[in-house]
Formats: structure tokens, C-alpha cells, sequence
């Protein structure tokens, strides 16, 4: 294992500095620093498994359609190989102490995304982007180890964040740069690069509110203001709360996005819910919520085709409805073993390599499939609600809550809509849909999870030698 | 915070074990009537890999077959269709991998497949024989399809040929019409170009307009008007002569009904027919009153689906309702509608009619009442060449044999003495009558024939109806000067002449 000498060095500035100062031995230190390394070894271990999934699949997904081995077969492994080492070595130097459950899921969600959007996209156009979209996650995901060294360094810039979050929500109302797409304006066009910033808003709007939460979540946690029987905490503390539920419904009708809006609604819900711990706050905020929603059902068409076709597909199974109903069907075909990967007809469902990728995986590998994904994001949650327990600083604890939230909810909301527990409302699938900006944001937020993961840690691996 | 956030992962589990729970419903549950859901056009994937059995027409020309794809992928049959299977479009309709089946192909394809749905000959036949598959035979025949088009010229329109006595379709053609092996194309790309070619014709070619589309009859409905005065007494062939007149006004209306041109007509119903005299027909329709008109209309098959054996087949109509009764000492059978009804008994206002229902309108008066059930198959023998199936005859509705006789002599007085002269043909009975329907207001107009000929001993007969549809601004065209050419040209083939 001379390779993992590598991560010895790298987190030792400010470990060594304390240690240094306790008069503990370096040699000392190294021998603890290597009993953290099975973590990383059970990392590695599942990444392979991750590696050979991915590329199983894809071998069958081209044997499916074409009867013959893949002749780019090594070339994909070497680039899924190559991005994920990377991104494991990244880790190995940055943040060693991290649980070493959150990367190997992220890979195989993305790695099987990958393999069905190659079989999706003809001419192999949209496959390429995606693996040039993974490799940039990879960066973003690397980047963001690198340069969030400590996290109380994001805590002190919360505003930032918070302007940033806003106003990357509102880039695409802006004229010249906004593009709308599908109905939805939630793009905006940079030169030849598309992205929708709304994916990076919700990261950056997760920090903002963890460090709003912790600073005022005293104040919103005492009663102080009376209005007749009910006593509430002061309404000046409450204006943000407001705002953001303002947002949300803002996003819903000026951007026409249910989805995004739903997920920044229960992004605030939860978080504020989570730091207070008063049932009072999401009762209220899910009440104001729903009266909003009414309203806009009332208002909009786009709102009430949405609803109207959630509870009636069958009523116009060639327009409205034909997103759903083939997103059923194709389910239905998959039945319990799927019709196996390059076999079945996803070419039927609209938006097959997007929003509806869950449906397109439902069919081919079946209901052990479509399981296996709900596991992988439980399993995922599991571990990013794990990280936030064990925290101690109150701010990585609700950074934990808010960026695990994002995923498990995102994923219910979709996977939800495609299968009509819930109005159909676009937004990715985290790391499997196509789409570079979903991508990108979940290698950032995936990052910022290890992050804390790692300084959970080394933080009580340091208090336990401190107390010995 | 960590109460909370247990609770939290609590939750989303639960939202989680709601999505499980939902897909087990879809994809256990329901999965069975899912694929089974007709919107659902999944099962042809599984069924299209399997051998499918061809068709011919009645004098073996074999116009669908399988073949195995050039460029394969991971289809492995293909549907090919005759290079002259456009003239029999109305009734293959297509086998299409992306957009399912139509016409015969979608009628027998359990047959296509080799799923008999009558009882099997043997037990080991269920164990052993997977590759068995049906192969149809028609009734229809190519030299009256190619005559039907040839006649037609490039006009829209419709030719159907029946046999007077089994019910067995001769030909069954319109304009415009399309190669099926154009949906057929196993490239989605290519199948979707000729297909959205197709849906913006305005033409509608993929329409088996001989028998899914409806048109105002005109004058050729006067047979079952003629039907009705008989059944109902009010006038016999020969008896009673009506004004010679240049119109007639129904009452309570100042509109009036003319009479071809503004003639000058009158005489017998024989004679009213002959000449087909709207003022006498109207006339006689208020006489005769709604009730009378629209049973008999119904006796001939009207607001009914046609029995034939093939899809989609569009129900002719006749108006039921004309309002209620009014007491008249002059018109005993005044309704509120009565105008209308006289208009109805022309074949105008709201009666529409299929070119198929018209054709057994004729058959029907030369099979002495019967109306036989049209049908296009033939035969079905299985690829080991056992009979599967066998056509028989069937009566789908009655006529009394005594109305049916009259009615034959005046269509024969029709081709003897009145507007169809064109038909007249030694040694054989033909009887016919003419239609100039007229369409919206404009001076266009709809030229019909339904017609039937046969030996006059022992022999087959055959009825046909011809339609050639209005041309925008292309003014009259009428029955006699344009659909009786075509008849005519069919019974040639017919009689080989």
C-alpha cells in the first residue's frame, strides 16, 4: 500500500499544527491517520463492484441491440475507470476520514445513467455529452474538496450564498439570457452553453439557509409575540421564511417549474423543521403552501393541465396524458425481470433520456431494477443523514440535512411523477438523468457531504486522543 | 437536532415504501392488463418477429407476405406488400411495426398469426406445431380492382362490386388511396415521413372511404323511399300518377323541391323513378310520414353498422327525428319537420351513406329482399394447407319479395327508359338508378350509380355502387354522365366482354 502514503501528507497542516502542539510524536500520528484507511479500502472495494456493474450493463445494452461485444467496450472502461479513480484519489488526499458509502453509489447511479442514455441516444451525440458532463462533475467534485478545505470557511460567506442562490433562481428571467424550454424557463444561454442554474441555486441556497438556521434558530425557537391564544416567536425572524416560500411559488409561476419549486419548498420546510424542531413551522409553511398552490391550480393552465392529467391520464392517453401512460407501460412490459437492458422499447416514452430515465431502467432491468434505484437513494440518504448525526457543529449537521434532503426528495419527486403518485413535475433524476448542470451540482453537493463526513471524523478521532 | 432528523429519514423512507408499493402495482399488479391495454402498442414487438401468413385475392394474385429485413437489427421479419397493393388499400390496410394495423391485417391477425380461434383439430397440435400460420384468401379480384382504378382515373371516389347472392365483396376501391408498404417501413424515421404524408393529404388516403366515410346518397336513396310508399301503400308502381309539375313545396315551407334542371315530370311512381322526380318523391314522402320512411330506411341497414368483416366500418344515417305530429284534415302524416322529411326522401339533408351500404341497397333489390352480409374473406388455409376457415352466406337484413320485385322493375325501367341508358346490355337484366347529390350550397355535386346485372337464367349477379365526389367549383357532374361510364366499364370485366 505505498500508494496510500499519499493522503498521510495531505490533511496533516492543521491536524500536525494541534498535535505538534500537544507534543505528540509524528510517528505517532501516521499509525492513527493509517487505521482511518480501511474506510478508503472499503471505498475502493465498492467502486469496483460500481466499475463492474456499469460496464456489465453496457455490454448488455449493446449485445441487446446489436447481437455483437461492444467494440469501444475498453475504451468506456478506461474513462469510467479513470473518472472515478480519480475522484477516489481526490478523496484518499483530501478528505480520508470520510464515510467511503457516498462516492461508489454516486458512481453507479451515474455509471447506469450513463449506459441508458448511450442506448437512448442515437448517433451516440447525447452520450458523448454525458461522459463530458461526468468528467466536468468529476472536476466540480475534486474542485470543491480542494477548495472548501475547512467548512466553517462556507458558514462565514453565508449571504453570499444566499444572494447567489437568489439570484441564480431568477437568471433566467432575465431578457436576452433566459431560455425557455419545453414550457419551462428555468435555462439560461451563455454562448454555445446551456445550463440551468436553478441546480447550482439549490446548493448554494442550502448553505445559506444552514447558516441562517444555526445563527437565528434561538430566536425562532421562543414564543415571544402573541396574537390572542397563539403565541409565535417574532414575526421579524420569521421574514426570511416567508420569503422563501414566496420564491417557491414565484419559481412555480413565473418560471412554470412545479418541480424545482416543490423541491426549494421542502429544501426550506425541512431545514427550518430540522433547526427548530417546532411542528409550527411546517405546518404553517405546507398550509401557506397549499393555499398558494390552490390559488395557481385556479390561475394557470399549465398548473391545472398538471393535476388534471395526475388525476386522469386515460382521459387523453395521445396528448396530455401519453407521458405518463408510456411511462406506465413501459414499466408494465419491464414487469418483475425487465425485458433486459437494449431490449425493451423505450423510444415510446417522451423525454425518455431526462425525465422519464427512471421509467426507460424500470423497463429494461425490471422491478429488481426500478428496487434497486430506490435502494441505491435510500441507501445514499441512509449514509448523508448518517453523516449529519454524527456531527457536533450545528452548521455541517444542517449543511448534512439540507444537501441529503435535496437528493431524497428530488429523487421521490421524480421518480413519483413518472409513476403517477404525484403530478408529473420535471426535474433529474439526481446522477442518473440526463443533463450536464444536474450533474455538476450533485458532484458539489456530493463533495460537500464528504466534506463534513471527514470533519465529523477527524474531529472526534481528535477528541478521543485528546481525551486519552 | 437528531430526533429530528431520525424522523426526517423516517419519513422519506415512507414516502419511498409508498414508491415501491406503487411500483409492484404497475409492474405485478396491473402489468398483465397493461399490455393487454389497447392504447398499449408494445405486444406488436413481441409479436412482429413471428412468421405471418400472406394474402391473396380471389384469382391468386398474392398481394402480403413476410420477408426477412435486409438491414436486420434486431427484427428479423418484414410485412411486403404487391407493387399494385395500392389498389387494394381500403381493405389490406397495413402491418406496421411503429404504427400497428389496419384494414384485414388488424381484422384477422389472431388468423395471420396462426391463432384459430375455433376449436383446434388435435391435442398435439397445441404441443407441437408453433410455426403454424394462417394464410387468407379474398374475395376480391384483381381485374375489377384494376378496372375500378383505371375507371376512376385519378377522381375521388368509390367502386364496390358485390355478389348479389353470397354477400362476397368483387371490389372495393377508392381514391385517393396509398401503398401500404409505405407504413410498413421498418425505419421509424422513414414510416414517419409517409405517414405524416399521408395525414396531411387532405384527401385522407389512409380513409377506406368505400366504407368509412359517409356522403349525401342523392338520388339513388329514392329506391328506399320507393320502398317505403309500396310497403306502406300509398301509391303501387303502375297505379296512381302524380302532377307533371317543375316543383313541389312541401307545407309549412315556402322553400321549394325542384326537379333536375327545373324539368317538367310527373306520372306513376314507375315514371317518377325513371326520371327521378323530386316533386313527386317529396310530395309522396309527406304522405308517407317519418315513421313509415325511417323504418324502412332502417330495414335497409341504415343507423347500423355494416356486418362486414373489417374494421371501422362507418354506420350509414338517416334522420329520426322530424318533430311531432301536427293535425292536418289535408296532410294526415304532418310533423313539425316535414319539409326535411321531403328533402330526406331525395337522399339530402342529413341522410349519409357509405358507397358499401348503397351497393347492398342494389343487392338487396336483386336478391329478391335478402341484403346479404358483405364480407372480403374467402377462405383461410393453414400452412399445412387444411381449410381453417370458409365464407358462407348470410341475410343481414329482409326486404318483402314483392316490394324487392317492383323496385328491380323499375331500376330495370331505370336503364330502359330513364337516366342509366349507358347499362343496357344484351342477354343480362341490369337495373340501376342515378344520384346527383348536391353538396353545401354550391353547384357541386356528388354523381352516383348503384346498379345490379345478371343473367337472366341461372348465373352469377353482381350489384354495384359508384360514386365519384364533388369537385370543389368543378361544378355538376351528374350520375348519369359520370358514375354510369364507370358501372358500366365493371360490368364489362364482369361479363367479360
Amino acid at each position: 500500500m505505498t500508494a496510500s502514503r499519499g493522503p498521510v501528507h495531505a490533511p496533516k497542516l492543521d491536524v500536525r499544527g494541534r498535535i505538534a502542539d500537544k507534543g505528540r510524536s509524528g510517528g505517532r500520528r501516521r499509525l492513527r491517520l493509517r487505521r482511518g484507511e480501511p474506510r478508503r479500502r472499503v471505498e475502493l472495494g465498492l467502486l469496483v463492484l460500481a466499475v463492474a456493474f456499469t460496464a456489465g450493463a453496457y455490454t448488455l445494452a449493446v449485445l441487446g441491440e446489436t447481437a455483437s461485444i461492444p467494440a469501444n467496450i475498453g475504451p468506456f472502461l478506461v474513462v469510467v475507470v479513470a473518472l472515478l479513480a480519480l475522484a477516489h484519489v481526490a478523496v484518499r488526499q483530501l478528505a480520508p476520514r470520510a464515510t467511503p458509502i457516498l462516492l461508489p453509489i454516486a458512481g453507479l447511479l451515474n455509471g447506469l445513467g450513463y449506459v441508458f442514455i448511450a442506448r437512448l441516444s442515437s448517433g451516440d451525440r447525447l452520450a458523448g455529452l454525458q461522459a463530458t458532463w461526468t468528467a466536468v462533475g468529476i472536476a466540480a467534485f475534486v474542485a470543491t474538496l480542494l477548495a472548501v478545505r475547512r467548512l466553517r470557511s462556507l458558514e462565514a460567506y453565508r449571504y453570499i450564498f444566499g444572494f447567489a442562490g437568489i439570484g441564480l433562481l431568477l437568471l433566467p428571467l432575465v431578457p436576452f439570457l433566459g431560455r425557455e424550454i419545453n414550457g419551462a424557463r428555468i435555462w439560461v444561454s451563455l454562448g454555445p452553453v446551456n445550463f440551468q442554474p436553478g441546480e447550482f441555486a439549490k446548493v448554494a441556497l442550502a448553505i445559506f439557509l444552514a447558516a441562517y438556521l444555526v445563527e437565528n434558530r434561538e430566536l425562532l425557537q421562543i414564543s415571544t409575540f402573541r396574537i390572542g391564544p397563539l403565541s409565535t416567536p417574532d414575526p421579524r425572524h420569521l421574514g426570511p421564511l416567508l420569503l422563501a416560500i414566496g420564491a417557491s411559488l414565484f419559481v412555480m409561476v413565473a418560471e412554470r417549474d412545479l418541480g424545482s419549486s416543490l423541491l426549494f419548498f421542502g429544501l426550506f420546510v425541512i431545514m427550518v423543521w430540522v433547526a427548530t424542531g417546532r411542528a409550527l413551522y411546517p405546518v404553517t409553511m405546507i398550509g401557506l403552501f397549499a393555499v398558494g398552490v390552490v390559488v395557481a391550480y385556479r390561475m394557470f393552465g399549465h398548473v391545472r393541465v398538471r393535476f388534471e392529467t395526475w388525476l386522469d391520464p386515460w382521459d387523453d392517453p395521445f396528448g396530455a396524458g401519453n407521458q405518463v401512460i408510456q411511462s406506465w407501460f413501459a414499466l408494465a412490459w419491464g414487469g418483475v425481470t425487465g425485458s433486459g437492458p437494449g431490449l425493451g422499447e423505450p423510444d415510446r416514452i417522451p423525454a425518455a433520456e431526462t425525465d422519464f430515465i427512471f421509467s426507460v431502467i424500470g423497463e429494461e432491468l425490471g422491478l429488481f431494477g426500478s428496487t434497486a434505484l430506490l435502494i441505491s437513494y435510500l441507501l445514499l440518504m441512509g449514509s448523508g443523514f448518517q453523516v449529519a448525526m454524527r456531527s457536533t457543529v450545528p452548521f455541517d449537521k444542517l449543511l448534512a440535512v439540507g444537501l441529503t434532503a435535496l437528493i431524497g426528495v428530488q429523487s421521490f419527486i421524480i421518480i413519483a411523477g413518472v409513476i403517477r403518485v404525484l403530478p408529473l413535475t420535471g426535474v433529474t433524476l439526481p446522477f442518473v438523468s440526463y443533463g450536464g448542470s444536474s450533474l455538476v451540482a450533485n458532484y458539489v453537493l456530493l463533495a460537500l457531504l464528504i466534506r463534513i463526513s471527514h470533519e465529523t471524523n477527524e474531529r472526534s478521532l481528535r477528541s478521543r486522543g485528546g481525551t486519552q | 437536532m437528531n430526533r429530528q432528523i431520525s424522523r426526517l429519514a423516517a419519513i422519506l423512507m415512507a414516502c419511498f415504501v409508498v414508491l415501491f408499493a406503487q411500483l409492484n402495482y404497475i409492474q405485478v399488479f396491473r402489468a398483465d392488463s397493461l399490455n393487454d391495454h389497447p392504447v398499449n402498442s408494445r405486444k406488436i414487438v413481441q409479436t412482429f418477429n413471428e412468421p405471418r401468413g400472406h394474402i391473396e385475392t380471389a384469382d391468386g394474385v398474392r398481394l402480403a407476405w413476410n420477408i426477412q429485413p435486409t438491414d436486420a437489427g434486431r427484427l428479423e421479419q418484414q410485412r411486403a406488400y404487391h407493387p399494385t397493393a395500392d389498389l387494394y388499400s381500403d381493405v389490406l390496410g397495413f402491418y406496421s411495426f411503429h404504427y400497428g394495423t389496419a384494414g384485414i391485417e388488424r381484422q384477422y391477425d389472431a388468423e395471420l398469426r396462426g391463432n384459430f380461434s375455433t376449436s383446434f383439430r388435435d391435442v398435439t397440435e397445441l404441443l407441437a406445431d408453433d410455426n403454424l400460420i394462417g394464410h387468407l384468401r379474398l374475395t376480391l379480384r384483381s381485374d375489377l380492382q384494376n378496372v375500378a382504378a383505371e375507371a376512376l382515373a385519378g377522381r375521388r371516389g368509390s367502386v364496390v362490386a358485390v355478389d348479389v347472392d353470397t354477400g362476397a365483396v368483387l371490389a372495393l376501391y377508392s381514391n385517393p388511396t396509398y401503398d401500404p408498404s409505405s407504413m410498413a417501413l421498418l425505419s421509424q424515421a422513414a414510416a414517419a415521413e409517409a405517414r405524416a404524408e399521408l395525414l396531411a393529404d387532405e384527401g385522407k388516403p389512409l380513409l377506406a372511404h368505400s366504407y368509412q366515410e359517409r356522403y349525401f346518397p342523392g338520388s339513388t336513396f329514392k329506391m328506399v323511399s320507393a320502398a317505403s310508399f309500396l310497403e306502406n301503400d300509398i301509391v303501387t308502381l303502375e297505379g296512381e300518377e302524380l302532377p307533371t309539375v317543375r316543383s313541389y313545396t312541401p307545407p309549412l315551407s315556402d322553400k321549394e323541391i325542384s326537379n333536375f334542371a327545373g324539368r317538367n315530370c310527373g306520372g306513376t311512381l314507375m315514371e317518377l323513378i325513371e326520371q327521378s322526380c323530386n316533386a313527386g318523391f317529396g310530395e309522396l314522402a309527406v304522405r308517407t310520414g317519418p315513421d313509415a320512411l325511417i323504418a324502412t330506411a332502417e330495414d335497409f341497414g341504415f343507423n347500423d353498422t355494416v356486418p362486414i368483416d373489417l374494421p371501422d366500418a362507418a354506420e350509414s344515417v338517416f334522420p329520426t327525428d322530424f318533430g311531432n305530429p301536427l293535425p292536418s284534415e289535408e296532410h294526415p302524416q304532418l310533423h313539425e319537420n316535414s319539409p326535411a322529411l321531403a328533402q330526406s326522401s331525395l337522399g339530402q339533408f342529413e341522410v349519409q351513406a357509405t358507397p358499401l351500404q348503397m351497393a347492398l341497397v342494389a343487392a338487396a333489390v336483386a336478391n329478391g329482399g335478402n341484403l346479404p352480409v358483405p364480407h372480403v374473406l374467402d377462405e383461410i388455409v393453414d400452412s399445412r394447407g387444411d381449410l381453417r376457415v370458409e365464407s358462407s352466406p348470410g341475410v343481414w337484413r329482409r326486404i318483402q319479395p314483392v316490394i324487392a320485385r317492383d323496385l328491380a322493375l323499375s331500376m330495370v325501367g331505370v336503364v330502359e327508359n330513364g337516366t342509366a341508358p349507358g347499362l343496357r346490355r344484351n342477354g343480362v337484366e341490369v337495373g340501376a338508378k342515378t344520384g346527383t347529390a348536391e353538396v353545401s350550397n354550391g353547384d357541386d355535386t356528388h354523381a352516383w350509380v348503384i346498379a345490379y346485372a345478371g343473367p337472366n337464367d341461372e348465373g352469377d349477379r353482381i350489384a354495384v355502387a359508384v360514386l365519384v365526389e364533388a369537385v370543389p367549383d368543378g361544378g355538376q357532374q351528374t350520375g348519369g354522365s359520370v358514375a354510369v361510364p364507370i358501372a358500366d366499364r365493371v360490368f364489362d370485366v364482369f361479363f367479360e366482354q
